[in-house]
């Protein structure tokens, strides 16, 4: 049992940290499973951690509220997304979510409030791993439920055929819309909870390079269930921590997986639970991201 | 009238693809639609269906103007379709792509599900789906197949089954017995007529004409996005417009 | 306000060069190469490397680098595209992987040269003086401009008169029906992939040679530019590349004036947000984004 205490505590970070890339990549897994590619989560993230470690410093909000509220205006701010979701497809939604992203992050890095440039600092290390992890398995849980539901089958739909989905009487857009809210809102929960292990945070942890990472953990881990933004996350953050001599080569690690992965098992490494389902689907050539 | 629409106009470009068009259909009818490839037939039923948006005209549904209504509130409605060319969700199951089709008439179950339920506890929808899926000729084995998998003729039979699931009020079909063979539309004549039989109103649009002529009570004709003719298939074969328009064609006679 | 216009003239051009060989691959398959910006950097380092350790002057490196980059693009197209292509996979897909192999080559670079800024050694870059009235103007700027005019001249000529030009004019508008006439369909992606590098890669070279700096991630401001160039001048039509990046370059040398260096980005992250609500198709677009 010692061990095991030990064990946690010489990696609590790289524990803390796989947790809340699961959550990030679980954001991302929502608009995925509905067809969607989102770029813009970061800034979401960076959302819930600024408002959440402001509210904390500024009006000494207790944490759990704090939390709450940085989440909701994550999903706030995700709504004026319907303005372009219900119109544009494809790469031309990507790019619009990137933007978008990028804008929020920018006028984060403008506003005085969040000390610009230099970030926050000494934000008080409240979250346990415990908060993390309940998270995780409330989330997952949840939207696995979801999975099987009016909703997750209309987001099924969706990602297959959006006008066959429309002519069924799915709403398209407003179920797209909710994909990408609900998305927000994960990543606002798990970027307060992220601003509280780490003792900073600044604009740069939530650019472009963040929004790739957690796309990246969503496609390998896979997007048929839930596991996979699970598995994908927890693989790829721990197995350059255990494999310490390959540090260097995370990134090119990251690459050599994701481009593996994208070609050969489009799917993600979750498929390998249900080969017999993905043998199946690549027989009908319906097998790929989204 | 179930269905009416009065000066129905779509332009693409600089091609009119449906003309003026004035479309009655009665209730409990079945209607077909015939005419040269490129008439203009899918055109308008894609305006019907709400899955393109008039350029002039009204469409009324039981005397309600519907016209620039998008698609899913049309099925909402009540007007239900399948595509020329089959637009099953290949990568779902036979069950789910039925269920989808009941997704107007089915309340949403997320709050119910994220609490446990007792397992014995009867679904009806889940009931309906299987008994549709055995109607249109799928055996109820099949549920779990996933819809790619299906032969062609198979995957038409489905694309039915889900439309029917939304209980329309119009059901219209594009070209279903394109490729059939003659057991096939056999069977297909079959189904559109014990569909009749409950009340449903049809809207038949196909290139065989022999199955127009023998199903429906009443045939319209297009040609160029016009409507050349309208009346009993009978009428229609003697009408020198419609022969005119099939130049050639053994087909009419 | 000559010194600003001439700015805006020259990052114009280099975000057209950038932008070019983007929108050509995206308007021939239809896909976005996210690994555009990396050759842009691999562009860069090669001149770095040739100079530095080669010891090669300019123009050599200059030339060994477009080469390079040229060839690299072919070699990204059969590892991270041509796959795909085949299985039909959604653009989306190749996106991701084109990500894949950025990030890569991209630590690569690293591994090699650090991620911190580089200049070159001294003396290597040509560097030249202009006045014009009382301004002091670089010449290399001048040179690039014009270098950029003279190479998008030459791009419209292939694309009208060759063979080649014709073929990928094809392979644009219809994949199936090129092959069915004839058309060399590998050869002409190939081709394709070349020229797209190879600006990129000269577009490198050519930045850091004027600000004599140059980085592993030099690629990411121009990527997220290139994405509003394109936008704003339609997806998939090359003028409208080119139009877009001068208005880009404009407007970022104007809103540098009355905006504060940190909303600069936001300036082109705000155009493109803007046009995508308002005009998906931009200026000239001839692809409709209601299409995946």
């Amino acid at each position: 049992m010692d061990a095991l205490f030990d064990f946690l505590r010489t990696y609590s970070t790289t524990i803390a940290v796989i947790g809340v890339s699961a959550l990030l990549a679980l954001s991302v897994w929502v608009t995925l499973y509905a067809g969607q590619l989102t770029l813009g989560n970061a800034a979401f993230m960076a959302v819930g951690a600024y408002v959440a470690a402001l509210l904390g410093r500024h009006l000494d909000a207790p944490f759990p509220l704090a939390l709450l509220i940085g989440a909701f205006a994550a999903a706030l701010l995700a709504l004026p997304l319907g303005a372009i979701v219900f119109r544009l497809r494809g790469v031309y939604l990507a790019i619009a979510t990137l933007a978008f992203g990028e804008i929020v992050r920018v006028i984060l890095l403008a506003t005085p409030i969040t000390g610009k440039g230099q970030g926050l600092n000494g934000i008080p290390p409240t979250t346990e791993l415990w908060h993390i992890y309940l998270s995780l398995l409330i989330v997952a849980y949840v939207l696995w439920r979801v999975q099987g539901s009016t909703i997750g089958r209309a987001w099924a739909a969706i990602r297959e055929d959006e006008i066959a989905s429309a002519s069924q009487g799915i709403a398209v857009g407003q179920h797209k819309l909710a994909a990408f809210v609900i998305g927000a809102l994960i990543a606002g929960w798990a970027g307060g909870l992220s601003a509280h292990v780490t003792f900073s945070i600044d604009p740069s942890d939530f650019g472009f390079t963040k929004a790739v990472q957690v796309l990246v953990f969503a496609v390998v881990g896979g997007v048929p269930n839930v596991l996979g933004p699970i598995l994908g996350a927890g693989l790829l953050t721990a197995l350059p921590e255990v494999l310490r001599p390959l540090r260097d080569y995370r990134d090119i690690f990251q690459g050599a997986i994701l481009l593996l992965v994208i070609i050969y098992l489009p799917r993600g490494l979750v498929t390998f639970v249900d080969v017999r389902r993905t043998r199946r689907l690549s027989r009908i050539g319906a097998v790929d991201v989204a | 009238m179930l269905l009416e629409t009065v000066g129905l106009t779509k332009r693409f470009g600089g091609v009119t693809a449906v003309d003026r068009v004035d479309l009655r259909i009665v209730a409990g009818e079945a209607l077909g639609l015939i005419g040269p490839n490129g008439a203009g037939k899918t055109t308008l039923i894609n305006l019907i269906s709400g899955v393109v948006g008039a350029d002039g005209g009204t469409i009324r549904l039981s005397g309600a103007d519907v016209t620039g209504l998008p698609a899913h509130r049309l099925a909402a409605l009540g007007i239900a379709r399948t595509f020329q060319g089959v637009r099953v969700f290949k990568g779902l199951t036979v069950h789910d792509n039925v269920l989808i089709g009941r997704h107007t008439r089915m309340r949403s179950d997320v709050l119910a599900r994220l609490l446990p339920r007792p397992r014995d506890m009867a679904d009806p929808d889940r009931a309906r789906s299987l008994s549709l899926i055995e109607r249109v000729g799928l055996g109820r084995r099949r549920s779990d197949v996933l819809a790619g998998e299906l032969p062609y003729g198979d995957q038409r039979r489905l694309e039915i089954a889900r439309a029917l699931a939304s209980e329309p009020r119009l059901l219209i079909l594009d070209e279903p017995a394109a490729g059939m063979n003659p057991t096939e539309s056999a069977g297909l004549r079959a189904l559109i007529e014990s569909l009749r039989a409950e009340g449903l109103t049809i809207l038949l649009i196909e290139h065989d004409v022999r199955l127009v002529m023998d199903t429906c009570q009443r045939v319209a004709v297009l040609n160029f996005g016009r409507k050349i003719a309208d009346g009993t298939p009978a009428e229609i074969q003697r009408d020198p417009a419609v022969r005119e328009a099939y130049l050639g064609t053994e087909a009419v006679a | 306000m000559a010194e600003q216009l001439y700015n805006a003239v020259f990052i114009g051009s280099i975000y057209a060069l950038f932008a070019l060989g983007f929108a050509l691959v995206f308007s021939v398959l239809d896909i976005l190469n996210l690994a555009h910006p990396t050759v842009f950097m691999l562009g860069a380092f090669v001149a770095l490397f040739a100079i530095g350790t080669l010891g090669l002057p300019w123009f050599v490196a200059l030339a060994i680098a477009v080469l390079v980059t040229g060839l690299f693009g072919i070699v990204l197209d059969r590892v991270a595209f041509a796959p795909l292509r085949r299985r039909g996979a959604p653009a989306l897909s190749s996106m991701i992987s084109s990500l894949a192999v950025s990030l890569i080559v991209v630590r690569l670079v690293e591994l090699r040269y650090g991620g911190d800024f580089i200049t070159f050694p001294a003396g290597a870059v040509p560097a030249f003086v202009l006045r014009v009235g009382d301004a002091t103007l670089e010449g290399i700027r001048l040179a690039i401009v014009v270098l950029s005019v003279a190479l998008m001249v030459g791009l419209t000529y292939v694309l009208r008169r060759t063979q080649l030009g014709r073929d990928l004019r094809a392979l644009a508008e219809n994949p199936r029906a090129a092959r069915l006439l004839g058309v060399d369909v590998d050869r002409a992606i190939a081709a394709t992939f070349f020229v797209s590098s190879a600006l990129g890669g000269l577009a490198g070279v050519l930045l850091a040679f004027a600000y004599n700096t140059l980085d592993s991630r030099m690629g990411v401001p121009l990527e997220l530019r290139a994405f509003t160039v394109m936008v704003v001048g339609g997806m998939g039509s090359l003028p409208g590349a080119v139009i877009g990046a001068y208005i880009l370059g404009f407007g970022e040398v104007a809103s540098l004036v009355y905006l504060p260096t940190e909303l600069r980005d936001a300036f082109a992250f705000g155009l493109l947000f803007l046009v995508l609500v308002v005009r998906p198709t931009g200026l000239l677009g001839q692809k409709s984004p209601d299409r995946v």
